[in-house]
């Protein structure tokens, strides 16, 4: 139980964080070797209310398939923030797109904070792959996958086309995390 | 070789269904079963088989039926609603008995419901919903994996005793993605209806000769055979004569009843020396897994019955649990349906206490834990 690892991507509906939340299972399931569960909630809407996707990755099988306690959240949304933060463990990562989320949780976290969907749109070129950019983010603040298998997970889900588009993404948010986490 | 993939529940259901020789889908979507008929869509056409997607519910019932008397192995796949709207062509496979695999991802109910929200609140609906005494297959899966092979079972069961066969995933455990690993073909036995045995003008559709589970001849063969949803004879023709009816609605239960131990199947762990046993399915089983660990941590002694066939309900497991321990729990996302009927099968031997969760939340392990400490004290 105690090598239990929880992860949780959240944000509105329609932002990718789903497909996020799956790339990270993948990379640790297919490319780790590990037991990794993914599992997800959302409202009926197809775009905007608050949606969520969890990642249990572990050594040992995942019985329970949900979260416990939150090792590493994830919020491109204020009501995502407020929704979804309850359960995150003291000195947990809570991962902020700093544009989006000005209201911060009570609580001893680990925050890290930049302008996620920004990096994508400005610096990436495609406001689309912020989910990318926020799984690079994520594998950097974790460090629960390897970079390597991250890459490649990402890389098997996306279009061939658009291949560049998404590795930059994921770096971009790999770095960005790293140099947000010693500012 | 078997194949590793990290699949959905609701895919691996998909190919579960592929691998056990389906080849006839019809769906209406709705979620949250809809990717069960998107990679039906996808697949069947590759292999040879055909997908329909009808005009509603009602429509894709009556088309399995149509599909599977043709000799073809038939699959639909609905939630709540849908499984609502397929409860009259659901009576109309058990009286003809043919066989067929239906799906139903459980979300919250009544009516519309919770779409997306997760429930375990149709296990009655899955016995009951179909009015007339029938017999009635339920299978309860809990993993990724296990969404794959216990529909390849229900295919075979469904074929075994020429019936229709439920497959109730809850939104959890047919949204999860898991690793899954996807057998060679031919690794899981499969089996096949009876074909009949006989001359086509000696064939009859309910031919007791045979045993209770009478061979299936195929529509559009050289065998001819009548189908009706009134009760029949042996020839496939309506009757009203009332020792025949009583016949024929006691041989369609006898393929279960005479069969139980066929067609039961559960888990169990940390049984053997346990005070109390948390008796669930699903996705909530998995979250009693976890609290029983924990209260074994904690020096408690705690076990879980995993039921993995719902129905026919595991009665004489029950039974014996209820004799060995102090107190069972039930856990369930709905307000009380197994509870009921281990209710029935502890009869009194021990206590038993529920769980009892409809707001689209699972139970989580800590309510578990609290509820084995409070039953022991």
């Amino acid at each position: 139980m105690s090598n239990r690892y929880e992860l949780r991507f959240s944000g509105a509906g329609g932002q990718g964080l789903i497909l996020a939340g799956i790339i990270m299972a993948e990379a640790a399931a297919i490319y780790d070797g590990k037991q990794a569960l993914q599992s997800q909630s959302y409202g009926p809407e197809a775009r905007g209310g608050a949606s969520k996707s969890e990642v249990i990755i572990s050594d040992e099988p995942i019985d329970y398939p949900k979260a416990t306690a939150v090792d590493a959240l994830l919020a491109l949304t204020q009501e995502a923030c407020d929704k979804y933060s309850g359960d995150l463990k003291e000195n947990g990562i809570l991962l902020l797109d700093s544009d989006l989320v000005k209201k911060l949780p009570k609580g001893k976290y680990r925050v890290v904070k930049f302008p996620i969907i920004n990096t994508a749109k400005n610096e990436v070129g495609r406001t689309i792959v912020a989910n990318i950019v926020a799984l690079g983010a994520m594998v950097a603040l974790t460090g629960i996958v390897s970079k390597e298998s991250a890459e490649k997970a990402v890389l098997a889900r996306v279009p061939e086309a658009f291949t560049d588009l998404n590795r930059k993404a994921f770096l971009a948010g790999y770095e960005k995390a790293v140099a947000a986490k010693k500012g | 070789m078997s194949k590793i993939a990290f699949l959905q529940g609701n895919e691996a259901c998909a190919y579960g269904a592929l691998y056990a020789g389906c080849r006839f889908f019809a769906g209406y979507p709705i979620t949250p079963s809809t990717e069960v008929a998107e990679v039906m869509a996808k697949e069947l056409p590759k292999v040879g088989g055909k997908f329909i997607q009808m005009e509603d519910e009602i429509g894709a019932m009556a088309a399995i039926i149509g599909a599977s008397l043709t000799g073809v192995k038939s699959l639909t796949a609905t939630s709540g609603p849908g499984f609502s709207l397929k409860q009259e062509n659901l009576g109309y496979a058990c009286i003809t008995e043919v066989p067929c695999v239906i799906i139903n991802v459980m979300r919250g109910g009544p009516s519309t419901g919770m779409p997306t929200g997760p429930s375990q609140s149709d296990v009655m609906q899955a016995k009951w919903g179909t009015h007339g005494d029938h017999p009635a297959i339920c299978i309860v899966p809990a993993s990724v994996q296990e969404l794959f092979t216990e529909t390849v079972r229900a295919f075979n069961l469904s074929e075994k005793y020429r019936m229709p066969v439920t497959v109730m995933p809850d939104e959890i455990v047919g949204h999860m993605r898991e690793r899954i690993e996807i057998p060679e073909p031919g690794v899981i036995p499969l089996t096949d209806r009876t074909p009949p045995s006989v001359e086509p003008e000696e064939y009859k559709p309910y031919d007791t000769r045979f045993g209770d589970v009478p061979p299936l001849a195929a529509f559009g063969s050289e065998y001819r055979f009548h189908v009706t949803g009134l009760n029949k004879a042996e020839d496939g023709f309506p009757t009203t004569r009332a020792e025949l009816v009583q016949q024929e609605e006691e041989r369609q239960m006898r393929k279960i009843e005479d069969h139980i131990d066929d067609i039961v199947s559960y888990e169990e762990y940390m049984l053997d020396d346990a005070d109390v046993a948390v008796v669930a399915f699903g996705s909530t089983a998995r979250s009693a897994r976890f609290a029983v660990r924990e209260a074994r941590e904690a020096g408690i002694k705690a076990g879980l019955f995993r039921i993995i066939t719902y129905w026919p309900f595991p009665e004489k497991q029950i039974a014996g649990i209820a004799g060995r321990v102090k107190a069972i729990i039930t856990p369930e996302m709905n307000l009380g349906m197994t509870f009921h009927e281990v209710m029935r099968c502890a009869a009194g031997k021990s206590t038993v206490s529920g769980i009892f969760r409809v707001d689209g939340e699972p139970i989580n392990p800590g309510q578990i834990l609290d509820k084995i400490k409070e039953a022991l004290r």
